[in-house]
């Protein structure tokens, strides 16, 4: 069963993604088929099993607080597609009064 | 506009969030080092800057620091913690999600369910007991990149991005919604900093930032139900908040008592206009998607862990305080003054072990030594002055080498320049004159200047003596010895 096209737009919003009509449907077919694929897991009875965040039984890897070398501003900055005065540029971001 | 003919009383509701950053080194899951004030996108690396394939590692001192904490708010430190992924879009965020801890059941964050002792309002009397604030959780977690927007004719046209402060350790300490007034808000953070200070976890700074306190307030009818709440952001000082939380008490009180409902947002405190204003930015329901972050391993924390942490704990503020009272007999207020600030109360004690006067010491701290502080918007322990030099200017009172006055004259300089009292004293020739020869040839000159309130005196009238005294100090430009010069002017006014 397709996804709720309103439920496509949500999702393409909180990730800042514009969509055309025509993709809107086709993810919501798309997303629809694999939620429907994973629903297969509700079948099995989980009420007394932990939820597993990780597979592995490792705790506390930690590192000590040392500082190291960062890197060097101008090899970051001559990746970024805009920049000015040291500081990565963007489009503004629209939060005004 | 206001006509309430029956005051209505509500209750003040407020729960704050705070948090603050960690004493490190270096970030919270990266080497980059941890440093105010420097040039822009100098401390970055992949991690912090969330390039492909680049991995967290937990710093192990954050969460000590986090474990201190919360030992010193008294909340339990859960026997397992995890990390999560907060999800959302902004150029501040470069992974386009937050490490943080989310409270879930099955993965709860670092520590939960301590508190804090507040003063009552209505009982500040010595040996008061106080209201315990509940704190409901302290979490970890990173803090964002800062952004600065390039402004023209009122309108952003575009957006800066400085990354140093992204992945830099934070804390993030939850109250309960039990504080009743902006007053009790400001004591509370004035009171968790003083703590953050003593246990060397934050250096508490709010104008640097490294302490920051959002607010969500809002009004109810005694014993109804919790009304709908604003939060309030962007308040950078103590005072700030204070201000900010009675601006915002006595909005949501006249909505309410125009019968309207208080809309739920969020809103900034605009310092320069004394205002809370609606951010009106088109939030949508938030939806952060949080799950379990997959590259973090789970923190476990065994009992002997809290308890290393519980042994290496200083004495805390709230302990101080009553020490301070019932040892050195301090008033309650002048205790809280001298331990709100860590810096404060090692300066305090340092001059108490040097010149064994602690009601002394306590006068110049809380009184002209704060004065100055609070004009020059510093700690104590970033100006030259050491407990030494105050020492000495006590002793120098004590010992009657100059005047009380003399003393408040130079202790501006004594604290700007760090220069030794005595130095100061001699240099300006300020010392007090106790030499009773040298003061009698005074007195014999205003006596011969002044015969009018001489025999006014000699009449009866007393009150001429305070004149007469008065004339000495402007003589010997205060450096006369009072006792000395009113002993001097009784006797020979008798003959």
């Amino acid at each position: 069963m397709p996804m709720d096209p309103s439920v496509v737009e949500h999702v393409a919003r909180l990730a800042r993604l514009e969509l055309s009509d025509e993709e809107r449907q086709r993810f919501a077919r798309q997303l629809g088929s694999i939620l429907e694929y994973c629903a297969t897991l509700n079948e099995l009875d989980t009420e007394h099993v932990e939820p597993t965040s990780h597979v592995l039984t490792l705790t506390n890897v930690f590192r000590d607080d040392v500082a190291g070398t960062p890197l060097p501003r101008d090899a970051v900055l001559a990746a970024a597609p805009d920049h000015e005065d040291g500081f990565f540029k963007v489009p503004p971001i629209i939060e005004t009064e | 506009m206001s006509t309430p003919a029956i005051a209505t009383s509500y209750e003040t509701v407020i729960g704050l969030e705070i948090h603050v950053q960690l004493l490190t080194a270096s970030k919270m899951f990266c080497a980059c080092p941890v440093t105010f004030g420097a040039p822009p996108n100098t401390l970055i690396c992949p991690v912090c800057l969330g390039l492909p394939g680049s991995l967290p590692v937990l710093n192990r001192k954050a969460v000590d620091l986090g474990l201190r904490t919360a030992v010193a708010l008294g909340c339990t430190a859960q026997p397992t913690s995890q990390f999560h992924r907060k999800n959302y879009y902004y150029p501040d965020l470069p992974k386009n999600y937050q490490i943080t801890q989310y409270r879930y059941k099955v993965h709860p964050p670092l520590a939960i369910d301590g508190s804090l002792e507040i003063p009552r309002e209505d009982n500040l009397v010595p040996g008061g007991t106080g209201r315990r604030i509940g704190v409901r959780r302290v979490h970890l977690e990173e803090d964002t990149g800062r952004l600065v927007h390039a402004e023209q004719h009122g309108r952003i046209r575009y957006s800066l991005i400085d990354f140093n402060r992204s992945g830099v350790p934070l804390m993030e300490i939850v109250t309960e919604p039990e504080l009743r007034s902006p007053q009790e808000a400001r004591t509370f953070l004035a009171r968790l900093r003083a703590v953050l200070q003593a246990i060397e976890v934050s250096t508490g700074k709010m104008e640097e930032g490294s302490l920051r306190c959002d607010a969500n307030v809002s009004l109810r009818r005694p014993g109804a139900e919790l009304g709908i709440r604003t939060e309030v952001k962007n308040m950078n000082s103590l005072r700030s908040v204070e201000r900010a939380l009675a601006y915002e008490v006595e909005r949501q009180r006249a909505v309410l008592d125009r019968g309207q409902p208080v809309e739920q947002e969020t809103r900034h405190w605009d310092e320069r206009r004394g205002i809370t204003f609606s951010s009106r930015t088109k939030e949508e329901a938030q939806d952060y998607r949080y799950f379990p972050e997959p590259d973090l391993v789970p923190i476990a924390v065994a009992p002997q862990w809290v308890a290393q942490v519980r042994a290496s704990l200083p004495e805390l503020p709230e302990a101080k305080r009553r020490r301070y009272v019932a040892t050195y007999g301090l008033p309650e207020y002048d205790a809280e003054l001298l331990t709100s600030s860590a810096a404060m109360a090692r300066f305090f004690e340092e001059t108490v072990r040097l010149f064994p006067h602690p009601k002394a010491a306590c006068n110049w701290l809380v009184g002209d030594i704060t004065a100055y502080l609070n004009v020059a918007g510093k700690e104590i322990d970033e100006l030259p002055v050491t407990p030494a030099h105050l020492a000495e200017l006590l002793q120098l009172v004590e010992r009657g080498a100059i005047s009380g006055r003399t003393a408040k004259e130079i202790v501006a300089e004594m604290l700007a320049q760090g220069r030794r009292p005595e130095v100061i004293v001699g240099e300006r020739g300020l010392a007090q004159i106790s030499d009773e020869e040298a003061l009698a040839r005074i007195v014999d000159e205003v006596l011969a200047e002044h015969t009018g309130p001489v025999s006014e005196y000699r009449a009866g009238k007393t009150q001429a003596l305070t004149f007469l005294v008065g004339q000495v100090m402007k003589k010997t430009r205060g450096r006369a010895n009072p006792e000395m010069a009113n002993r001097l002017l009784k006797e020979k006014l008798k003959s």
